[in-house]
């Protein structure tokens, strides 16, 4: 019987594409002279540790591929383009080439569709891969040498509620769990976004001065550190318990449901974050963190 | 710049759904065909005008930094859709009328906006200003200009967006269709349906699209503009602060109800109400209404309210 398979590692992967910009890789084409260190030397920290774990595939779910009719699966080995942000388009237009594990990607959509999920696998092969996922996955994995997973972000916050997006997010991490352990694989899952998510609507001449830059407010502050201090406590039910509330009062980009999904798929860890850095991006409140089951690999970082 | 001796010449506007089943599957739905027959009158009309300019907003283009006005001169991609991407790819190939994206860009700086311009090879145009675009200006006969809008923009900054479009055209001395590309109710059925059952997602959202239909065929846009807040409230899933686009095209084509309107098409677009309508300005007069919210003429930013009465 084939091994089970299982979740190595979660990973709090915030993708403002000016922290890709700011590292100045060949793939992009804006040039920067820095910026957002905090964050940068941190999400390197969380990369060098994923070089030292055995592990498949990254699996990511994205706040930017916007799907109103369900929960959508890229469905295709390979996908190579320009990713330009639409919002920052200045600071990111970037070449990708990189390969889906269509296989753990369709196993993952029936895991969902048996439980009542509305799913679509997405086999167009013009379809840009968003910026979310390739940010995530290119400061997690710069050689992009592992083959990833997108998963869509069903926009049942808006639709119905941040209640109805919890309860259903919950419901796709369940499924995406049994499918992985099904499978056979050792996966990481990606949780793409930001905690406090409201921007400041003006951009300094210089993107990356460092002396323009803070968190929108204070109150957006105070809730994210405290997500901060109970990730730490290892009290991963009661963030989600509260999801709901901190996403509706910082605007946070939890709306889109990855968080929770990824902390259901984990089975709301009880044991200590690993906390890699905290800073903001435009104003918004970003938090690079990893959830590491195994007792023995876990570090305390920060 | 007084506004009374410097009239912008606007032809006519169009207000139409971002949704691509009229361009890419104008078969699969009676309804979907005559979104798509309406755009084609549209497309007419165009040719039949003598405007210099497509000047377009689009719901489906957010932005987050100001508001952003495509000006890469002649941007070609193929796009696909986030959801819809199973009923095929969208190829363009657009002429943007970059002195008028420039000159729009500081029109609204001018008013207190902060903008900019954007140019960049492969820019991810949305899916709502393609579809637009490819079945109103085929050819690429006129050029265009595409506006975002910004997220966390609500009326004020809305309607001096829309000012800054008239400044911009009135200096510019160009005759331009002004198209508004929205749903009016914007609730989608969230399951995969057969195109062949697609209807209005209920009976409410139905009911609010016909009477915001009556006021676009009386040509009461400015009536409309000041219904913003209550069309948002009543059928407009909350995905941004606001229903905004008839505070733009009202703003931008004149704040009155002297319009000859004319619903071309309403039909539903996967549960969301989807309409062409043409605006065209006209002498005569209707309504009688006057509303509270005052009108504004610049942006003054953030009142800063949370900072207020703190300790
Ligand atoms: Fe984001």
């Amino acid at each position: 019987m084939m091994t089970k398979g299982e979740i190595v590692l979660g990973c709090l992967a915030p993708h403002p594409p000016h922290l890709v910009y700011a590292d100045n890789p060949p793939q992009n084409e804006a040039y920067s002279e820095g910026g957002w260190e905090t964050l940068r030397w941190g999400y390197a920290r969380l990369a060098r540790k994923l070089k030292t774990i055995d592990y498949d595939v990254l699996v990511v779910f994205t706040p930017h591929w916007q799907t109103y009719i369900g929960t959508h699966f890229l469905g295709l080995p390979n996908f190579k383009s320009k990713s330009v942000d639409p919002i920052f388009p200045n600071l990111f237009r970037f070449n990708y080439d990189l390969n889906v594990d269509v296989e753990l990607a369709e196993k993952m959509r029936e895991a969902a569709d048996e439980a009542g999920i509305i799913t679509k696998m997405m086999t167009n092969p013009d379809f840009r891969v968003d910026y979310g996922t390739i940010v995530s996955c290119h400061l997690l994995n710069p050689d992009w040498d592992k083959p990833i997973v997108t998963i869509s972000s069903n926009r049942n916050t808006h639709y119905y509620s941040a209640e109805v997006m919890n309860e259903q997010a919950a419901a796709l991490g369940r499924a995406c769990q049994k499918a992985i352990e099904k499978s056979g694989k050792r996966v990481v899952l990606v949780s793409s976004h930001s905690l406090s998510h409201r921007h400041f609507t003006t951009e300094a001449p210089l993107p990356e001065d460092m002396s323009r830059e803070h968190i929108y407010n204070h109150s957006n502050y105070v809730w994210d550190l405290k997500l901060v201090q109970m990730m730490r406590d290892g009290k991963m039910k009661e963030v989600i318990d509260i999801m709901p509330e901190f996403t509706e009062q910082t605007i946070a980009e939890t709306d889109a449901g990855a968080f929770t999904w990824m902390m259901s798929a984990l089975g709301y860890p009880d044991y200590p974050a690993e906390i890699y850095g905290y800073q903001s991006v435009i104003g918004t409140g970003n938090l690079v963190a990893s959830w590491d089951p195994n007792d023995e690999t876990r570090e305390y970082v920060l | 710049m007084t506004e009374e001796n410097n009239e912008p010449e606007i032809l006519f506007g169009i207000y139409c759904p971002p949704h691509p089943h009229p361009l890419l599957c104008p078969e699969a739905n009676e309804g979907y065909g005559k979104l798509r027959s309406a755009y084609e009158e549209c497309r007419k009309r165009i040719e039949e005008s003598e405007a210099d300019l497509i000047l377009i907003y689009s719901t489906t283009w957010p932005s987050i930094v100001g508001h952003q006005i495509q000006a890469l001169e002649n941007p070609v991609w193929t796009h696909v859709d986030d959801d819809f991407h199973y009923l095929g790819s969208m190829p363009y190939d657009f002429k943007i009328d970059v002195d008028f994206a420039n000159g729009y860009a500081q029109a609204a700086e001018k008013r207190g906006l902060h903008s900019r311009t954007v140019a960049y090879e492969g820019f991810p145009i949305d899916t709502g200003s393609v579809v637009a675009l490819q079945l109103l200006n085929p050819d690429n006969r006129i050029p265009a200009c595409i506006v975002s809008s910004n997220m966390y923009a609500n009326r004020a900054e809305t309607i001096v967006l829309g000012k800054a479009a008239r400044d911009a055209l009135a200096e510019q001395g160009k005759k331009a269709i002004v198209v508004v590309v929205a749903s009016l109710s914007n609730r989608m059925f969230t399951e995969h349906i057969d195109e062949v059952d697609d209807r209005i997602h209920s009976q409410k959202d139905d009911d609010w699209n016909q009477k915001i239909l009556e006021f676009f065929g009386a040509g009461r846009l400015e009536d409309l503009s000041q219904l913003s807040r209550d069309i948002h409230g009543q059928i407009r899933v909350n995905k941004v602060v606001a229903y905004k686009p008839a505070w733009w095209m009202a703003a931008t084509m004149g704040q009155h109800n002297n319009y000859t309107g004319e619903v071309l098409a309403y039909e539903a677009l996967h549960g969301s109400g989807g309409a062409v309508i043409t605006l065209t300005p006209t002498d005569g007069s209707f309504g009688d209404k006057e509303f509270d919210e005052d009108d504004v003429e610049f942006y003054h930013g953030d009142r800063n309210v949370l900072d207020k009465g703190m300790l």
